[in-house]
């Protein structure tokens, strides 16, 4: 692996080789505020690589690998390794995390406690968390929210905010001053556009927080809220998390604790000032 | 089956957490997260460690927890779950 | 021990010596990390290694190893459970293979291992009862295509793998261990007569057996993929139950030479050492082809190796038109 570039996000180290320097040029321009992996030594590796060696050159296309792979996973063209790397990130803690509870959500934190947004893709989550991280709250992922499972607590993974599509447009209005990666037009998943964490969130990665609040927005509908049972908590967040079955009775523990503990509403919303009024209504009243 | 002893899994191999209607079991020997509702918590409670026969579940149920509209077909079937499931156990 | 070390005998040294570990900096221990993850040892590699003063980090995904492993051992014994209770009205006993059979044995191989499907030895008179029962009981095939089919079933030394319908798990029913178009015949009743109980209905091979299936399973059944993990299996089963009588065990099958093998080439990966021949040489070669990213090197080698397990397998007919289909899961990179 002729070029490599380490970081640690949060709790996780990963260590990223690849065949070709521009998608680790985008890495560490993109991560340059994030530390490095403790005593280090990552958690994970990815790997960049051409699938044949010719590949380098000639229409080059980023095979993702790791320690964990998809084996049937499709390449990406090269001007998409930056996408190639966070993908290659995001299974690696898909398939490998075992430390904490994965719960696929974005997590938000005011005075210590956390918002989770969780659902299906396309409902906002990313992109409602992007937009709450401008205005008072920290962002402490988009992506997997890090359940501790003897405390409880949830642990920042704060990594680069995934905005497909219209939320790109949304976004970029939405944080003025926000520092975004390149443009990846024609992705497998439409436009794509990073958004890096401000530096307080940064700088606060490794404060955890307690959870206080699920969310299970709706985009695209009237203004809307109900309660959700602690049972259907249960079976979604079950769902939406890659390792519950991996880790074992810890897993059992921290989630029956969390919809046992934590109150959970869905909301349906129209547009994201929409949400954005919900949610700090909703916060403010538990 | 009448008169088979179908016994309650051993405590310490199961963990209960009630969450409203439902119960959320996570069986310790399969690693495997159970969520049960009516008549299946009722069961495994009445069965308990020193266990019961068909006969003798059916009554309890009726008469502890008015689950009497319940036919032998229907218990037998959830039994059955339950046994597949290793919640339950016969002797 | 440093870095300099950067191919599998960094992994085979850190299993031997332990505490040979203490002296690795932080790029070596990341190689280590990978390489055991690539081998599929990092549980392994965890137990080994408890109770040293390790930096931080590493303890950690360390501990996190042996938690997965434990939890693997739990589902593993599951499903192990399942196909006994499937199989129990036919009175086919359930003789265990490799990782289920070391973890319900709590042998020594077993500990840290990672098991990803369970495998069973059946009578061949009784594949077709068995079959019958694992799809009553809700098992299904994983790969529906007529061609292999037909070939496994005359051919080889399993049925199709099976896959459970709710839970998700292969099992890989074997007859023999063995393909049939193999040159060397071991003796499959031979196998199920002398197995042992280790579990109210859970049996597994005699401690020399399963030494000679570890070393069957490496030459004839593969291109070495997976080697150092079943090297490891053969030393420690060496260490816990010796080799008396193994001579005329491997012998009874046909397998001297791979047992001789694979004896002398777990002791020079894991153990004290021995005289090694030049072809000893070429396996150790090709079974420590890893880097510190963990990545299978040395190319050449693998496809000799490749075709050579082939040429193994099956009459030179019938290896033209089969080199390139591949069996179940997708090597690796």
């Amino acid at each position: 692996m002729r070029h490599v570039f380490s970081v640690r996000i949060g709790p996780v180290g990963f260590r990223i080789g690849s065949d070709w320097r521009a998608p680790i040029a985008q890495l560490e321009s993109l991560y340059a505020d994030y530390p490095a992996p403790r005593d280090g030594v990552p958690d994970f590796n990815v790997r960049l690589f051409a699938a044949r060696p010719w590949r380098r050159f000639m229409r080059p296309a980023v095979m993702i690998g790791g320690d964990f792979v998809l084996p049937e996973a499709a390449p990406l063209p090269l001007a998409q390794g930056l996408l190639a790397a966070e993908m290659g990130m995001n299974l690696q803690m898909a398939l490998g995390q075992r430390r904490f509870l994965l719960l696929h959500a974005s997590v938000v934190e005011r005075d210590g406690r956390a918002l989770l947004m969780t659902g299906i893709s396309g409902a906002g989550k990313s992109t409602l968390a992007a937009l709450l991280g401008a205005r008072g709250w920290r962002l402490m992922g988009d992506e997997f929210a890090l359940v501790d499972p003897e405390s409880g607590a949830i642990h920042a993974f704060p990594r680069l905010v995934s905005l497909k599509n219209e939320a790109i447009g949304v976004v970029e209005a939405g944080v003025p001053g926000g520092r975004f990666g390149p443009l990846l037009a024609g992705t497998p998943k439409g436009d794509i556009r990073h958004l890096v964490p401000e530096a307080a969130a940064l700088a606060a990665m490794d404060k955890p927080a307690e959870p206080a609040l699920i969310l299970f927005p709706r985009f695209g509908f009237d203004p809307a809220e109900r309660d959700v049972l602690p049972s259907e908590v249960f079976v979604r967040l079950t769902q939406a998390s890659t390792n519950y079955v991996a880790i074992g009775e810890r897993g059992f523990d921290a989630l029956t604790r969390i919809v046992k503990t934590v109150p959970a509403r869905a909301i349906d919303y129209p547009d994201t000032d929409s949400a954005i009024a919900q949610v700090e209504a909703l916060w403010a009243a538990l | 089956m009448p008169d088979r002893l179908y016994r309650m899994e051993r405590p310490e191999n199961l963990r209960v957490a009630h969450l409203d209607s439902f119960t959320a079991v996570y069986h310790r020997n399969s690693g495997i997260t159970h969520l049960i509702t009516a008549p299946a918590p009722e069961i495994l409670a009445t069965l308990g460690e020193a266990g019961m026969t068909f006969t003798a579940l059916r009554e309890t149920l009726a008469s502890a927890y008015e689950l009497g509209d319940l036919d032998d077909a229907a218990l037998a079937a959830r039994l059955d779950e339950l046994v597949a499931a290793g919640l339950v156990s016969t002797a | 021990m440093g870095g300099a070390v950067k191919d599998g005998w960094l992994l085979a040294r850190a299993l031997r010596t332990p505490g040979n570990t203490l002296a690795l900096d932080s790029e070596g221990w990341t190689a280590l990390i990978a390489m055991a993850r690539a081998e599929q040892m990092i549980g392994t590699l965890a137990y080994r290694l408890e109770g040293l003063r390790l930096p931080e980090t590493v303890a950690r995904i360390l501990a996190d190893a042996r938690t997965s492993a434990e939890q693997g051992r739990i589902a593993a014994l599951w499903e192990a459970e399942a196909a006994r209770r499937a199989l129990a009205p036919l009175g086919v006993p359930l003789v265990l293979l490799k990782g289920t059979a070391f973890v319900a044995a709590r042998l020594r191989a077993g500990e840290g291992r990672s098991i990803g499907d369970l495998d069973i030895l059946v009578p061949r008179t009784q594949l077709d009862a068995v079959e019958a029962a694992l799809l009553e009981a809700g098992w299904e095939w994983v790969k529906p295509d007529p061609y292999d089919d037909a070939y496994y079933r005359q051919w080889m030394h399993e049925l199709p793998p099976l896959i459970h319908r709710e839970r998700d798990r292969m099992i890989d029913v074997h007859h023999t261990i063995l393909p049939l178009t193999a040159r060397i015949a071991p003796d499959a009743e031979g196998l199920l007569a002398a197995s042992v109980e280790v579990a109210p209905g859970l049996f597994v091979l005699s401690p020399n057996d399963m030494l000679v299936h570890a070393a069957a399973h490496l030459f004839a059944d593969g291109d070495l993929a997976g080697g150092m993990r079943n090297l490891w299996d053969v030393q420690c089963l060496v260490e816990q139950f010796g080799t008396r009588g193994l001579d005329d065990r491997a012998a009874h099958h046909g397998l001297s030479r791979e047992v001789a093998r694979a004896l002398r080439l777990a002791a020079a990966l894991y153990g004290e050492g021995t005289a090694l021949n030049a072809a000893d040489r070429l396996y150790l070669r090709r079974l420590t082809a890893r880097d510190g990213w963990g990545r299978a090197t040395r190319p050449v080698m693998r496809l000799g190796f490749y075709v050579r397990s082939h040429w193994l397998r099956m009459p030179p007919a019938m290896l033209a038109r089969h080199l390139w289909t591949k069996w179940r899961k997708a090597p690796k990179s």
